[in-house]
């Protein structure tokens, strides 16, 4: 029997699993079914399951060694809080997108009641509290501890991640309250250092421990082996993998990843993002090697309202607004028509989620002259974009909807790739090459190497 | 015993002049303070979102191109804004272009908020000894 792998991904509509055949290299099956999360996470699980069954002749054996993520249930939804916006609530917010979660709320300086009410709305998955460099500023942080400690059972868990000099204080404040309140190194532990990568650990554990429990996603442990991270944690893990390689395998180099869903856009992006010229001068916080933004405003499906906004002034296709519509009501694109102003859109989306993902150079004037000053990362160099998710995949334009991601003359002070090669994620492999990274990173290696195919 | 104070230090503006504010920098850590060294060309409002994160006691700021009147106007209206009215101004260095009256200059400076304005080639052991730890023991920050 050779050794097949399953890698599962369970999404707030679908189930997905793909297996894969480590000693070929090979991906034997996929399949897709509906989402059951709602009522018991297993019934859609082993319908997909058996679909892979007839194909493959795998069986508990595999099953139990099966890895998941999942983004079901809402994804990991997070509030952060924390001091100075550009600063440590930067960081803060850093640290929740890079762990794979859904920023629901990003607050500044000292809660207010009206804040806190609002948080409790939410009702997030995990408040991160950052505010402080380690020694500085306390008050700031210990107010948010004790906003936050008055909440109710909306929110369970709470991860302190700022000015470790509170630290005392703030056990105090929680020692007698029924949360769940882990302690992690600043993600700002001084000026210009940006260290999220304790703090995302922290996150991912509670993920596995606590939060696939609550949302009723660890069920799938009864036939699989784990639920190790979120969803865009896994695409996150694979960029990265594929970019740095594995030990003596070389990887593809600096790359970016554009995700393209229903309701949200995520771009990944691993590169150093230092300037290009060298005359500039980079300032705020250090962006991290592996950043991922995610643009809640813009998808196809859930967020049609705002890109109606950004399409305004340009050229759609003949019956633009009737189309549309029937994408409101959850049609997908058929004709020739449908898929003309389908495409529109996703054209937009990539372009508008890339130009918020990558760096801006700022022209200075001073008393000496103009200065070149660089916020966030230059990615003009950065060779290889890769295309995933439901509206580029299926898009039957790929490379047209790609191109939107290109550096353009019009807006030189936008730092986007000037001339990448483009590779599209066609069997959408690339979270469970994040999953497979996590145990078998070479094959994982060689999974993607083989699936994701230049355009 | 108190922490050691928190002293931010750096170029105003576009003043890429860093020897300054390096040696500002080294003699204050040898002293014992808490330094947090920006370095060259930071704006005014990067010297106040880093005070408040690190709960700074001081700001000492060198300049020799000049211009650091022109880039610290309304710097004094901002920082009492962000909440740090509290905490020390220095400034030091060539402030105005061509030869001047330290006399004439000073009043100018301290009218944008700072507590202690210094001509060129002024001792910074000394400002540390008899000015520095005098005001932050005033402030009762040490």
């Amino acid at each position: 029997m050779d050794d097949i792998r399953l890698l599962i991904d369970f999404g707030s509509t679908f189930t997905k699993v793909v297996a894969v055949d480590l000693d070929k290299v090979e991906v034997v099956a996929t399949a897709r079914v509906p989402s059951t999360v709602e009522s018991d996470i297993t019934v859609g699980l082993g319908e997909a399951l058996k679909k892979i069954e007839v194909n493959t002749g795998i069986g508990d054996l595999e099953e139990r060694e099966a890895l998941a993520c999942s983004s079901a249930a809402g994804g990991l939804r997070m509030v952060c809080a924390g001091f100075v916006p550009e600063l440590t609530s930067k960081a803060a917010n850093q640290a929740a997108l890079g762990a794979g979660a859904k920023v629901t709320g990003c607050y500044s300086h000292k809660l207010t009641r009206q804040e806190i009410k609002e948080i409790e709305v939410t009702a997030p998955d995990i408040v991160l509290l950052s505010g402080g460099t380690d020694g500085g500023d306390e008050k700031v942080i210990i107010h948010n501890a004790k906003m936050v400690s008055r909440t109710g059972n909306a929110v369970p868990n709470i991860i302190i991640a700022g000015n470790k000099t509170a630290y005392d204080e703030i056990r105090a404040i929680f020692s007698d309250n029924s949360k769940n309140v882990l302690y992690t190194r600043n993600v700002m532990p001084e000026i210009g250092v940006l260290d999220v990568a304790p703090c995302n650990r922290e996150i991912r554990e509670l993920f596995m421990k606590n939060i696939i429990e609550a949302k009723g996603i660890a069920r799938a442990k009864s036939i699989i082996k784990d639920v190790i991270m979120p969803t865009p944690s896994a695409v996150l893990e694979a960029a990265r993998l594929i970019a740095d390689g594995y030990e003596g395998a070389a990887g593809f180099g600096e790359l970016i990843v554009i995700d393209v869903g229903g309701a949200t856009t995520d771009v990944h992006s691993i590169a150093q993002g230092k300037p290009a010229q060298a005359d500039t001068v980079v300032t705020g916080l250090p962006e991290p090697y592996e950043k991922r933004t995610v643009e809640g405003d813009l998808g196809l499906k859930y967020n049609l309202d705002r890109l109606l906004e950004l399409v305004r002034g340009r050229e759609t296709p003949p019956n633009f607004d009737t189309i549309v519509q029937g994408f409101h009501e959850g049609k997908l694109p058929l004709t020739d028509e449908e898929k003309a102003c389908h495409r529109l859109l996703s054209c937009l989306t990539v372009e508008v989620a890339m130009s918020r993902h990558a760096g801006r150079i700022e022209v200075v004037y001073g008393p000496t002259g103009e200065r070149l000053v660089q916020h966030g990362k230059d990615l003009t160099h950065v060779k290889i974009v890769i295309g995933t998710g439901g509206p580029i995949i299926f898009s039957g334009s790929c490379h047209e909807i790609l191109e939107h991601v290109l550096f353009r003359e019009e807006d030189p002070f936008s730092l986007k790739p000037e001339n990448p090669r483009f590779y599209v994620d066609e069997q959408y492999v690339l979270y469970a090459v994040g999953l497979l990274s996590q145990v078998e990173p070479d094959k994982a290696l060689n999974i993607a190497r083989k699936y994701l195919k230049q355009i | 015993m108190k922490k050691a104070p928190t002293i931010i230090t750096g170029t105003v503006g576009m003043d890429a002049h860093v020897i300054g504010t390096k040696i500002v920098s080294r003699t204050l850590k040898d002293a014992g303070f808490n330094v947090v060294a920006l370095g060259m060309q930071v704006s005014p409002e990067e010297f106040i979102s880093v005070a408040q994160e690190t709960n700074a006691d001081a700001i000492l700021i060198t300049s020799l191109y000049g211009m650091a009147e022109l880039d610290l106007k309304e710097f004094n209206e901002k920082r009492m804004e962000a909440g740090l009215g509290d905490m020390l101004l220095y400034i030091g260095g060539n402030l105005v272009i061509g030869r001047y009256d330290p006399r004439e200059v000073e009043p100018r400076f301290k009218k944008l908020g700072f507590d202690r304005v210094y001509p060129p080639e002024t001792d910074i052991v000394e400002v540390i000894e008899s000015d520095l730890k005098k005001d932050l023991k005033a402030k009762g920050k040490m």
